[in-house]
């Protein structure tokens, strides 16, 4: 039979943890929780990605980079599905992803605000501080916001108080 | 571009996708969403590189990227429903200005900062209502999900918006007469987005769109709690309303836009990288 000759889906699912993201490499498009389902279609591997920002230019490099790391793997038969819900969360950014995000100096974003509408909003409009978002580079938390639009859509800019470096920081959706 | 579908489980539940008969109408009125976001982003991008500031130069990109996003989304699905092989591409580049349907406040020129950023929250407090209602009341499964995704973002540009608005209103004399000047300006634009006609209420009738009359009221008092923070003077909303859009009848700003938007496709038709 040669659906034995398939690989399984935990196989393709470390796979895909090889891929990086292409803006932010340091984290996988499965730590970043865009790869939203890994299937078969009777011998045809399905992909299902969710975009992070709707116009965000890395969503067609994403898909590239996917395909090209399943052909390299070996897989001829696939197909990439474009998944909108349920839309996709920063709460989904798993925990060793933002390690990683520190590490590579963009704050990562504050746990579970992302969930709750409210208390997001409540966040933002209530003032930049009381998010206490850390410096990624020193540590301090106190830090301002400069901008909630940064460099990427999912980063807003930031600036430390104390060591006085500018940082990214991804911000919650 | 790798072979990307668009998720199709939805879809085959989307008895709305398959009404024959609401067919025209749906697709009339999903041009209009994309539309607006087409053009308003397009008109932001032309910030790009001549912002006031770098952050604010960031803030207007990023703010029209997320509007283009919409724009693939909105028109994609138009396309779709529609049938006949065109894509959101086909759509946004090939039709003429009279097959445009967005309102006529997002093709007014760019202005100075004053003017797009009012014209900004203006559009942001009412496109917020719409995408909330939809994502959570739309009976369209497929208009849900683009909603839900979109007004995530949009939740970002009002707060931007209306956070300018307060700014630049309670700032200085000058930035204060600009503001004022701005918001006189855009305001007779304003009764567009509220005004329906028989596609809006097709739509409404279907339980995929709201009854915008019924949005009108939410967003007055959004628009007022901002103005007053901002010290600016609001407008009578029962004032004279320029109309058109919508059905295809724009000011001639419209099609310097276009030429400019359409221009590669026209020339060298089929183009692609």
């Amino acid at each position: 039979m040669s659906t034995t000759l398939l690989p399984t889906i935990d196989e393709v699912w470390s796979w895909l943890a090889e891929v990086p993201d292409p803006e932010i490499p340091v984290v996988s498009v499965t730590e970043l929780g865009i790869v939203r389902d890994v299937r078969y279609e009777h011998e045809t591997l399905v992909v299902a990605v969710t975009p992070t920002y709707s116009g965000c230019p890395a969503t067609a490099v994403i898909d590239l980079m996917i395909e090209d790391k399943l052909r390299e793997k070996g897989v001829a038969d696939m197909r990439l599905e474009r998944r909108l819900s349920p839309p996709w969360t920063t709460d989904w950014v798993t925990k060793a992803a933002r390690e990683k995000l520190k590490a590579f100096g963009i704050a990562p974003p504050i746990d579970g605000t992302a969930s709750d509408g409210m208390s997001a909003k409540a966040a933002r409009l209530s003032g930049q501080n009381s998010l206490s978002v850390a410096c990624p580079r020193c540590g301090s938390v106190q830090t301002e916001r400069i901008s909630q639009f940064g460099s990427t859509p999912c980063k807003a800019a930031w600036r430390c108080k104390d060591c006085l470096e500018p940082f990214d920081y991804f911000k919650c959706i | 571009m790798p072979d990307v579908e668009t998720t199709v489980d939805v879809a085959a539940n989307d008895p709305i996708m398959t009404d024959a008969a609401l067919r025209p109408a749906f697709f009339e009125w999903l041009c209009r969403l994309g539309d607006n976001a087409l053009i308003l982003g397009h008109r932001t991008s032309e910030w790009c590189g001549h912002g006031p500031v770098l952050e604010e130069d960031i803030a207007l990109a990023n703010t029209a990227l997320d509007l283009i996003g919409h724009t693939q989304m909105w028109l994609g699905l138009a396309g779709e429903l529609e049938g006949e092989g065109r894509d959101a591409d086909t759509l946004a580049y090939l039709r003429d200005a009279m097959k445009f349907r967005n309102i006529l406040l997002v093709e007014l020129p760019k202005g100075d900062m004053a003017v797009t950023m009012m014209r900004e929250f203006l559009f942001d407090a009412y496109h917020h209502l719409l995408l909330t209602w939809l994502s959570s009341n739309s009976s369209s499964p497929r208009v849900a999900e683009i909603a839900a995704k979109a007004v995530k973002e949009v939740s970002y540009h009002l707060d931007r918006a209306s956070d300018i608005v307060v700014r630049l209103g309670d700032g200085t004399a000058e930035s204060h007469r600009r503001m004022q000047d701005a918001l006189e300006l855009l305001w007779p634009y304003t009764g567009e987005m509220f005004k329906a006609d028989e596609v809006d209420e097709r739509l409404s009738d279907a339980g995929v769109a709201p009854d915008l009359a019924q949005l009108r009221g939410a967003w007055e008092t959004k628009v007022r709690d901002i103005l007053e923070e901002a010290t600016l003077t609001m407008p009578d909303p029962a004032g004279y309303a320029h109309l058109g859009g919508k059905q295809g009848r724009h000011t001639e700003h419209l099609g310097f836009i276009l030429a400019e938007m359409q221009f590669l496709q026209r020339a060298y038709p089929g183009a692609s990288w």
